[in-house]
């Protein structure tokens, strides 16, 4: 009777194998995690993004300047997706994100080149995330020798050993140390919100369904957006508790600065807590059990982090990834975030981040509402 | 004579599951009505329905007068449910637990009645006591003083006193009948035979369907059913022979003793016949109502198994 017995073993394992596949969330979450973990990682994460969108203002229209915009694309690194027709046009560009560089040739160029007289091009990068520029601003350093070989014949031709014949100044905007918390500390404002929220509202409303207390509270007059209301504003306090500590802590502690554009923030971090909310309040609607709703509050934490520009540079991902990244508030909500802090963007420069969060509230807690029922049907 | 529930046609099906048949319920106001029948017979969906838990898929009346269940709201309103399962708050005390209650139905004095309710629990001195805490007796009052905190005027109570020890459930049962003699209805869902025995009326509730409905006396009178019981040493060992036995429609052993149960009252004694001997001594009884709800169960599933 006593000692190990393989049977009463097998009986155990049998039993928890039976309740594993019983459990179809569960069991679609140990496939499903995995699988998408390695698919955005093997295929959506690219440390050293290629393809960089960017914006040239040519001011120079001559064969040189040609060549310099050829070079920069075949680079790679570099897409040229804009031909700007003033500054203002690439700042504004850069600002809205459109853009990861801008490039510069002014419209003496040509003749100083041919002057020996310190041609330049300016190359501007949005250096908020130093992680998606480091890669290109490094292939800019071989630009000035390569560029013009083939051009540059008989009298304009570099003699051996002088220096290249023009040279690029690399302006990094918005971070110009390329240090590396002044991107994660306000992406991390995001995801801390997110996985708190979400968590905490979809396990706040299972919990009451999984208890049976939520059978008492049908049956009182309390209706549902009442219920919603009541459950979700304590957790609004938290989310603007959280993010002041963060905030203030950013500032504190890592010297990320405040640009301004506190009103964007303040906007932004609204529809972002409530949207979060909604969502928690959604899956607490769909998940049967605290387990259940963890898994899914998790399993929406995935692409959040890795597919929003948090940890890796939203640029450097293929289409698809993208637009998955597009559709998770997470990403939008980093945009307002850096957009305040390191850019000082106001609300109308924020708009479109802004919108975005705001159609994310609008359908989550809508859905959200019709799937709360009054009755236990 | 007031009706307080006044509903037919109840219908319900989760899926392709009909959990509840046509069930027609009728209850005078001020009587407490038990609900009975075996487990999945549909007893807690039409609780359900009744307080505007559940939407029927058909079924219509009145309950306390108002036309349901198109005024389920107000109905909800005037109504106390008490859950099979204690689903207050664990994680709050007695006090907060209650006063929870008051405010979400928006009642005036809620610090008076909150305290006249502590009052009347004899739980002044451990309102602050978690209600996660309470024994299982303590827990079903507590449920029951919340039910009732906004004074409806009927009470649905699904099986109160599942797991609650007889001192508490005399209690529970007591309390009951004062509050139904100050004129609320109740509807109580059970499985004790003796509750359903304390009830001013009984429906019997079987697969969805309703089958027996009355005060327990006219239930037993109309199964006309005839029972014998056999006293004896170990008398409960025949139940093997006499069951199956041409006129036995039932055996129960009851400790030592055996009922046997049949509606022709003819054949029963002549299948008893071989068994009146020493040592055993046989008496005609009168039918309990255990006896007549399982022959009452057996007959619905014969029926159904002839229709199928």
């Amino acid at each position: 009777m006593n000692g190990f017995s393989a049977s009463r073993v097998m009986a155990v394992l049998g039993k928890e194998f039976t309740q594993l596949l019983r459990d179809r969330l569960t069991y679609a979450m140990i496939l499903a995690i995995p699988i998408v973990q390695l698919l955005l990682f093997g295929y959506a994460i690219n440390s050293d993004p290629r393809h960089l969108p960017t914006a040239v203002l040519v001011q120079d229209q001559g064969t040189f300047s040609r060549s310099i915009v050829g070079a920069l694309q075949r680079s790679d690194y570099f897409d040229i997706v804009r031909d700007a027709r003033s500054p203002a046009e690439l700042r504004r560009l850069m600002e809205h994100g459109e853009i990861q560089f801008a490039v510069t040739i002014p419209g003496d160029f040509t003749r100083r080149l041919v002057r020996r007289d310190g041609a330049q091009i300016l190359v501007e990068a949005d250096a908020s995330d130093p992680a998606a520029t480091g890669g290109a601003v490094a292939a800019l350093a071989a630009l000035p020798a390569h560029a013009l070989m083939h051009d540059l014949k008989g009298a304009v031709a570099p003699s051996q050993g002088t220096a290249a014949p023009f040279e690029v100044v690399v302006h990094r905007r918005y971070n110009p140390e390329s240090i590396t918390a002044y991107n994660i500390v306000p992406g991390l404002l995001a995801i801390v919100l997110s996985m708190t929220l979400v968590m905490m509202t979809a396990l706040g409303v299972t919990r009451e369904v999984e208890r049976g207390t939520m059978e008492t509270l049908l049956s009182t007059p309390v209706r549902p957006l009442e219920v919603m209301v009541g459950k979700l504003t304590p957790y609004v306090l938290v989310g603007l508790i959280q993010a002041g500590v963060i905030i203030g802590m950013a500032g504190l502690l890592f010297d990320v600065p405040m640009e301004g554009g506190w009103l964007a923030l303040g906007l932004g971090l609204f529809l972002f807590i409530v949207g979060s909310l909604s969502l928690g309040f959604l899956i607490s609607t769909v998940a049967r059990n605290q387990l259940q709703a963890m898994q899914m509050a998790f399993f929406y934490m995935l692409p959040s982090i890795l597919l929003s520009g948090f940890l890796f540079p939203f640029s450097g991902m293929p289409e698809w990834a993208r637009a998955i990244g597009t559709a998770i508030p997470v990403t939008h909500m980093l945009r307002v975030v850096r957009g305040s802090m390191l850019k000082g963007l106001d609300v109308a420069e924020s708009l479109p981040s802004l919108a975005a969060l705001g159609i994310f509230v609008i359908v989550i807690a809508s859905v959200a509402m019709a799937r709360y029922r009054t009755t236990l049907d | 004579m007031t009706l307080a529930i006044d509903v037919s046609g109840l219908d319900k099906s989760f899926g392709d599951k009909h959990v509840v048949k046509d069930v027609a319920i009728q209850v005078e106001q001020g009587h407490i009505c038990g609900f009975l029948g075996p487990n999945g017979s549909g007893k807690t969906t039409t609780l359900r329905m009744l307080c505007g838990l559940l939407t029927p898929d058909s079924g219509s009346g009145e309950v306390l007068g108002l036309d349901f269940p198109s005024r389920a709201e107000e109905i909800k309103r005037r109504t106390g449910y008490m859950t099979q399962r204690f689903s207050l708050y664990e994680d709050l005390t007695i006090e907060e637990n209650l006063t929870f209650v008051a405010r979400v139905y928006s009642l005036d004095r809620a610090r008076d009645r909150v305290d006249e309710s502590l009052e009347k629990l004899g739980l002044q001195h451990r309102r602050r006591q978690l209600a996660g805490q309470l024994s299982g007796g303590w827990k079903q009052r507590l449920a029951l003083a919340a039910s009732i905190l906004h004074e409806p005027r009927l009470l649905l109570l699904d099986e109160p006193t599942a797991g609650v020890d007889p001192q508490a459930r005399r209690d529970f049962w007591h309390e009951i009948h004062g509050l139904a003699d100050a004129g609320m209805t109740v509807l109580v869902s059970t499985h004790y035979m003796d509750e359903a025995e304390r009830c001013h009326e009984i429906a019997y509730i079987f697969n969805g369907e309703l089958i027996a409905r009355g005060t327990a006396e006219e239930v037993i009178a109309e199964s006309g059913l005839v029972t014998y019981e056999a006293v004896g040493p170990r008398a409960d060992r025949l139940a093997s022979e006499l069951a199956g036995a041409r006129g036995v429609a039932m055996v129960a052993p009851f400790g030592q003793a055996l009922h046997v149960s049949g509606t022709d009252r003819k054949a029963l004694e002549s299948a008893i016949a071989p068994h009146r001997r020493e040592p055993y001594r046989w008496a005609e009884v009168p039918p309990t109502l255990e006896d007549v709800f399982i022959r009452l169960m057996g007959r619905a599933q014969a029926e159904r198994t002839a229709a199928a």
